[in-house]
């Protein structure tokens, strides 16, 4: 087992008190705490060659442009991305699926065309599908969950068919941590046509990730949640997709020639990219992908498939504690969400935020799913390259104040 | 941790786990929904209003046990209490809480005089993110009053 304890000393943060206890954060699955490194790239970058990209002719503004393509160059290789043109820097996630779905919706898809998506879906890979369908009359059609929390593809024979355009699903589910049958899916699609998005916002940061094995068209994940900054994303797109799919935002950067009544887009990546494209940020994803390659990400899944399994060991000791998602650590991601007697997710939060450990509480953005698991809401530990078995015991033990507090016997 | 005990005191678990009046109520009645999008929690609402005073009223949704045990309190607050009482009670609970600034309504030398089991909420103060739950049920309330065109 690789330790990554010594990783705590880049994370600043991680030597903070809250409410008078040493920090625990237990909430990666919202957004990742940032280490040194990657804040001394976008501070680095502001005071040495802040400038816009791709406009200058000056020193500064080649350098910063270096710098931001180099940053995705970086994101490139640490996907296996077939060129750095393949990857077009977004906001988000949520943005980049909005892109997607926005351009394929007016433009490609018609009326009776299927979009299938999974009930684990977060909303942000729910919504823009749904504002899709009111454009175009598609119709949203879902792969449920089993008992297990396993997508079910029992009924993937009965939903596919060649009105099946596109199947979007999400890598790792940010609630119970099960990951999507992508590979499965790849091959569905292949037999009817369809394209394969991949909702990798909790895949990319945990799981090693090379978009040539996944086969599917597009993945899309977040800056923030694998140590980077807020406010950049990536879409990455097999070439011909990018070429096909429409631009969604106009604006400068995005076109070759404008004129008074029409214009031609940039070549890809450009295309995508309209205004002033989130530049600091993107630079400091860079450094955060070099980061986790120092690491490896083979080793922060080790990481993660230990930790997830200790804590599942240690909240089945837990009385009244039911946790909502695979049993198995190997084939589950790092988001533990879990009810506790009859004690509201909210509750527990405030309680455990009383003992110094952040976890996130309520429905996750993911209300069908919560629809389906016949919760309200639940509480949720969410662990990262920088959590430790002793984060784990603190979790255990302040849930057992809180039982007290709540008038339950330990 | 002292403001856990005074957040989660005896009586509002009590009412958390033995809400009043839950349910619907039948015949003539103003029915008001309140929902808070960012945590799920959920209320819906009935009163009866006749000659200017709510006669019956049932609650139900789900949430955490600052806002049920809230809801189930403002139900003992408020049936059988004319319209002006209600606007009184709510107005208190709001002062009390620090939604609305003025003075202090409670009596700290008899507790429970001015607000009874309400008077229990005043440790959520020390917790602003929670005040909102303690909220809801009042502002279900007062867009009931508002259908009720009283």
């Amino acid at each position: 087992m690789t330790d990554l304890t010594h990783l705590r000393d880049d994370f600043p943060i991680l030597s903070r008190e809250v409410n008078g206890h040493p920090l625990v954060y237990l909430d990666s699955a919202a957004t990742t705490q940032k280490p040194v490194q990657v804040l001394d790239a976008v501070d680095h970058y502001y005071r040495t060659m802040n400038a816009n990209v791709h406009r200058g002719a000056h020193a500064l503004s080649v350098e910063a442009t270096d710098a931001y393509e180099g940053a995705r160059a970086r994101v490139a290789s640490f996907i296996n991305a077939g060129s750095p043109n393949e990857v077009v820097f977004t906001r988000g996630t949520t943005s980049a699926l909005n892109i997607i779905a926005y351009g394929y919706g007016l433009n490609v898809l018609k009326p009776g065309d299927k979009v299938l998506l999974t009930i684990m879906e977060h909303h942000s890979n729910i919504v823009p599908w749904q504002l899709i369908a009111r454009h175009t009359g598609v119709e949203l059609v879902y792969l449920d969950l089993t008992e297990d929390y396993e997508v079910d593809l029992s009924q993937l024979d009965r939903i596919l068919d060649d009105a099946v355009k596109i199947i979007t699903v999400s890598g790792m589910s940010n609630v119970t941590g099960t990951l999507g049958p992508v590979t499965q899916l790849v091959a569905a699609a292949k037999s009817v046509g369809a394209i394969v998005v991949v909702d990798g916002a909790q895949l990319v940061p945990h799981y090693p990730t090379d978009v040539e094995a996944l086969g599917a068209d597009f993945l899309v994940f977040s800056g923030h949640k694998m140590l980077g900054p807020t406010g950049i994303g990536v879409m990455w797109g097999k070439a011909e997709r990018l070429e096909e799919l429409e631009p969604t935002e106009g604006g400068g950067e995005m076109i070759s020639d404008v004129q008074l009544y029409e214009s031609r887009w940039a070549a890809v990546p450009q295309k995508f990219e309209a205004g002033t494209p989130p530049i600091a940020q993107a630079i400091g994803l860079g450094a955060a992908v070099d980061y986790l390659e120092k690491i490896g990400m083979t080793a922060v899944r080790e990481h993660e498939v230990d930790i997830t399994g200790y804590a599942l060991e240690r909240l089945a000791d837990v009385p009244e504690l039911t946790v909502y998602g695979p049993s198995d650590p190997s084939r589950r991601g790092g988001a533990v969400s879990f009810e506790l007697a009859d004690i509201h997710a909210h509750d527990v939060a405030t309680i455990l935020d009383q003992y110094g450990i952040a976890v996130r509480a309520g429905h996750h953005c993911a209300k069908p799913l919560m629809r389906h698991l016949e919760v309200a809401a639940t509480a949720r530990a969410s662990f990262y390259v920088y959590n430790t078995h002793d984060d784990v015991d603190r979790l255990v033990d302040a849930l057992m104040e809180a039982r007290k507090v709540f008038g339950l016997d330990g | 941790m002292a403001d856990l005990k005074e957040l989660y005191r005896q009586v509002i678990l009590d009412h958390y786990r033995n809400p009043r009046r839950r349910g619907k109520l039948s015949g003539p009645h103003v029915h008001a929904e309140g929902l808070n999008p960012s945590c799920g929690d959920e209320f819906f609402l009935d009163i009866r209003v006749e000659d200017g005073a709510i006669t019956d009223a049932a609650i139900e949704g789900q949430g955490c046990s600052i806002s049920q045990a809230s809801g189930s309190m403002m139900m003992d607050a408020i049936v059988g209490k004319t319209i002006d009482e209600v606007r009184g009670v709510s107005g208190q609970f709001k002062l009390m809480m620090g939604i609305d600034e003025g003075e202090d309504p409670l009596d700290h030398e008899r507790p429970g005089a001015v607000l009874g089991d309400l008077e229990a909420l005043q440790g959520v103060r020390k917790f602003p993110v929670r005040i909102k739950c303690a909220d809801l049920p009042w502002t279900t309330l007062a867009e009931a009053l508002e259908r009720a065109e009283v």
